[in-house]
């Protein structure tokens, strides 16, 4: 590729594809968990950049809102609540280390051959945005392109999803342990 | 507006299954559960962005992979709260969240 080619986009693309890349090895690797939670909060951060970059407007909000501002706020809770922030892990086995990352290595090196065999045909992307009536026509809808039944399955699993933690997390008395 | 942006779709891929495989590798190796917790977030979000992606390139005019990105977003939220309730009890009953740590299932 010829440097007078390089758009913003492509700029764009490869710092949030760093950022995966640096963000993602150190949220696995990191010895001090409330570390590994804000690097995971990077990474989810830089995912919602692709999105941005790819005109997905309405998912990369839906991305920084429920990723970002809820679930990682869940998990730094929980982390205060179960552990304490200075504690170290203890360092793995090296033994462990290695085979688990030759296993992931094996699979990375293996899909990433099968995706650069394969011609997709698709070297470029056209923007078009996607408007907040077509997602929302789209989710209620039943007819051809309607997604009115994951929707609905999708209610009922958040609804499950909330009993159960009530329940799961409710204080027991004594006598039902 | 139609412009073209010339970012082939191979990029993306490889990005993606990068961090796929960085989730695999924390399953695997971390003992924490809620850092197991963290890189299944890690994996649920690579495979998002390959939906979005092939959306995106190969079905420009269609929106599935767009709507389940977002059912997998909900159903990676609801998994993460009843996960958390979970840990939060097994920390009561064993004082720690090491997986090696907690083998008894008894009720």
């Amino acid at each position: 590729m010829d440097l007078s080619a390089i758009t913003g986009y492509h700029v764009m693309f490869a710092i949030f594809s760093a950022i995966i890349i640096v963000f993602s090895v150190l949220t696995v690797t990191s010895r001090k968990i409330l570390r590994a939670a804000t690097f995971l909060l990077f990474v989810l951060i830089a995912t919602a950049g692709l999105y941005f970059l790819l005109h997905f407007q309405f998912l990369a909000a839906v991305q920084l809102t429920l990723y970002a501002g809820g679930i990682v706020v869940l998990i730094i809770f929980s982390i205060l609540l179960t552990s304490h922030i200075s504690q170290k892990f203890e360092p793995i086995k090296p033994q462990k280390t290695i085979f688990t990352a030759l296993a992931a290595l094996a699979g990375f090196v293996l899909v990433t051959t099968t995706i650069l065999q394969n011609k997709f045909n698709a070297d470029y992307f056209i923007i078009k945005e996607v408007d907040m009536k077509t997602i929302g026509k789209s989710l209620l809808n039943y007819g051809d392109n309607g997604y009115v039944l994951p929707f609905e399955v999708i209610s009922v699993l958040l609804l499950a999803a909330m009993i159960a933690a009530i329940v799961i997390a409710k204080k027991r008395n004594k006598s039902n342990v | 507006m139609n412009m073209q942006v010339a970012i082939p779709i191979q990029y993306f891929l490889v990005v993606s299954t990068f961090m796929f495989f960085t989730g695999i590798y924390g399953f695997l190796s971390r003992r924490n559960l809620i850092t197991i917790l963290m890189s299944i977030e890690l994996i649920l979000n690579s495979v998002n962005i390959n939906f979005i992606v092939f959306n995106r390139y190969l079905y420009p005019n269609q929106l599935e992979g767009h709507f389940f990105t977002i059912f997998i977003i909900a159903v990676a939220a609801s998994e993460a709260a009843v996960a958390i309730t979970l840990i939060i009890n097994i920390y009561r009953r064993f004082s720690n969240i090491n997986v090696e740590n907690v083998d008894k299932m008894k009720y």
